[in-house]
């Protein structure tokens, strides 16, 4: 038995349709849109602010906090139940630990960021669109990092190495399925979050994380769009003004 | 050989690459990494001579010596008030800072300024934890009389004021308000109530459409529309 044809029909290393935006939560210090096929993200990013509770606070560096919810209606039908779930809690700190290396924390020492992902619609892959809106978010608010950062799922269906997998093929009952979420910043494509669920063999692995440097430039690609894009106005008319 | 990869005033993004070689610098929001200088936050590139800096496009107020700002008092301390600056760190003045008259110690210093008051000041110190020093001795400094404050984003105070102050008289003379406008984006406005809506008016167009040309015909033709007075000529110059 052998995984042909992908059960939505896309190629193998092809990613599921994306849109990016910036600046959606007007309140909020910065703000991100992210769709990855049927997995919608919002961030909303606050701060550098006080920190609170006062025992986070470190002198020394800033903190970075995420917090990742799926919203209620968001699953395939059952009502994800709000608040911090185990598996809402491991996310949120994996996206921590996904996003830190590329902030200058020492920028804004005793102050804490706070990066708030919600997902109105899940389809697999929600902690990666969580991960690619929560970077836009962060780039929005001016908070000052030294690269973006991006994030997809790849991972095996059968005997295929297959890209961005969405809760069908994660679901496949035929043949062996491994799911491995990756991120990684844009300039030395260093790997930021590596998880995996299911099983795959060394060689697969090796494989499946060069196809994910690809995909990766197509996702900054989109990034760097959506916040160009914002802040175009302010390029094309402050040209003329400083003769 | 050194080669530079954005046009002066281009939009950057957090890791674009803005130069390769050692012939230029990195300056402000710009870091060296090995040959190439990157940026480290989303801004306007700016290129002076071999400086490449980037100018922020959005972020909070970090407070800086020697500015002057808006801030309020939240609390009293033993020898003085906290301020908030609308910053990720709040500000001390102390009271040998505050007043020039001789504050004894152990006095109810609420008789001088009251959480809830707004005051100008300058800061004059800030470490490297980011503890910020005021004082309100100056001119112009001080509490704020009764007015109105607005908030506007720190990066669009420049044009709030214009060139030399060329916006900020223009609307001062149009509403015959009082106007400051402190570092950290917070602006005093004090006058007839109505004028003081249209200058708080004034001002939300002009941070909204900071980046867009012809900016100062408009808020003059709006200007001169809402008090159907002519305004002089000069604001408009350099």
């Amino acid at each position: 038995m052998s995984y042909d044809k992908r059960l939505d029909g896309r190629d193998f290393d092809e990613l599921r349709e994306m849109d990016a935006s910036v600046g959606v939560i007007p309140r909020a210090d910065g703000s991100a849109f992210f769709r990855m096929g049927g997995t919608s993200a919002y961030a909303a990013v606050y701060g550098p602010r006080q920190t609170h509770p006062r025992f986070l606070q470190d002198p020394a560096k800033g903190v970075l906090r995420c917090h990742y919810a799926m919203m209620p209606f968001s699953g395939a039908g059952d009502r994800v139940r709000p608040g911090p779930s185990r598996r809402a809690k491991e996310i949120s700190m994996v996206t921590t630990n996904a996003l830190l290396p590329v902030i200058d924390l020492h920028a804004f020492p005793n102050a804490i960021v706070d990066v708030f992902i919600s997902l109105p619609q899940t389809d697999a892959g929600s902690r990666c669109a969580g991960i690619c809106a929560a970077a836009l978010a962060l780039a929005d608010a001016g908070v000052p990092m030294n690269d973006m950062i991006g994030a997809v799922a790849v991972g095996r269906v059968d005997d295929k190495i297959v890209m961005d997998l969405c809760y069908d093929e994660e679901a496949y009952k035929d043949g062996p399925v491994a799911d491995i979420p990756v991120a990684m910043n844009h300039r030395t494509k260093g790997i930021t979050l590596l998880q995996m669920d299911g099983e795959i063999s060394k060689d697969m692995l090796m494989k499946a994380l060069e196809k994910v440097k690809k995909a990766m430039d197509k996702i900054h690609e989109k990034q760097v769009n959506a916040l160009k894009d914002k802040f175009k106005e302010a390029k094309a008319e402050e040209k003329p003004e400083k003769k | 050989m050194s080669e530079i990869k954005v046009k002066d005033k281009d939009i950057v993004v957090p890791g674009e690459e803005l130069a390769d070689g050692m012939d230029f610098i990195p300056s402000g929001a710009a870091f060296r990494e090995n040959e190439k200088i990157y940026a480290n936050r989303i801004g306007l590139a700016q290129i002076e001579g071999r400086v490449i800096k980037i100018i922020p496009l959005a972020g909070k107020y970090n407070p800086e010596r020697n500015d002057m700002v808006i801030g309020k008092v939240v609390d009293i301390l033993m020898s003085g008030w906290r301020v908030d600056l609308l910053s990720p760190y709040d500000a001390v003045l102390n009271i040998r800072d505050a007043f020039d008259r001789y504050i004894r110690k152990g006095e109810d210093l609420t008789k001088y300024l009251q959480i809830g008051d707004w005051l100008t000041a300058k800061i004059t110190n800030v470490t490297s934890q980011k503890l910020v020093d005021l004082t309100t001795k100056g001119h112009n400094l001080g509490k704020l009389q009764p007015g109105r404050i607005m908030k506007i984003s720190p990066f669009k105070v420049p044009r709030v004021i214009g060139k030399k102050g060329s916006m900020m008289k223009m609307i001062q003379s149009a509403t015959g308000c009082k106007i400051t406008v402190g570092q950290n984006g917070v602006i005093w406005i004090s006058g007839q109530p109505e004028k003081e809506i249209l200058g708080y008016e004034t001002i939300k167009k002009i941070d909204e459409e900071a980046h867009t040309s012809g900016l100062t015909e408009r808020i003059k033709q709006m200007l001169e529309k809402e008090t159907g007075k002519k305004l002089e000529e000069k604001g408009d110059q350099r």
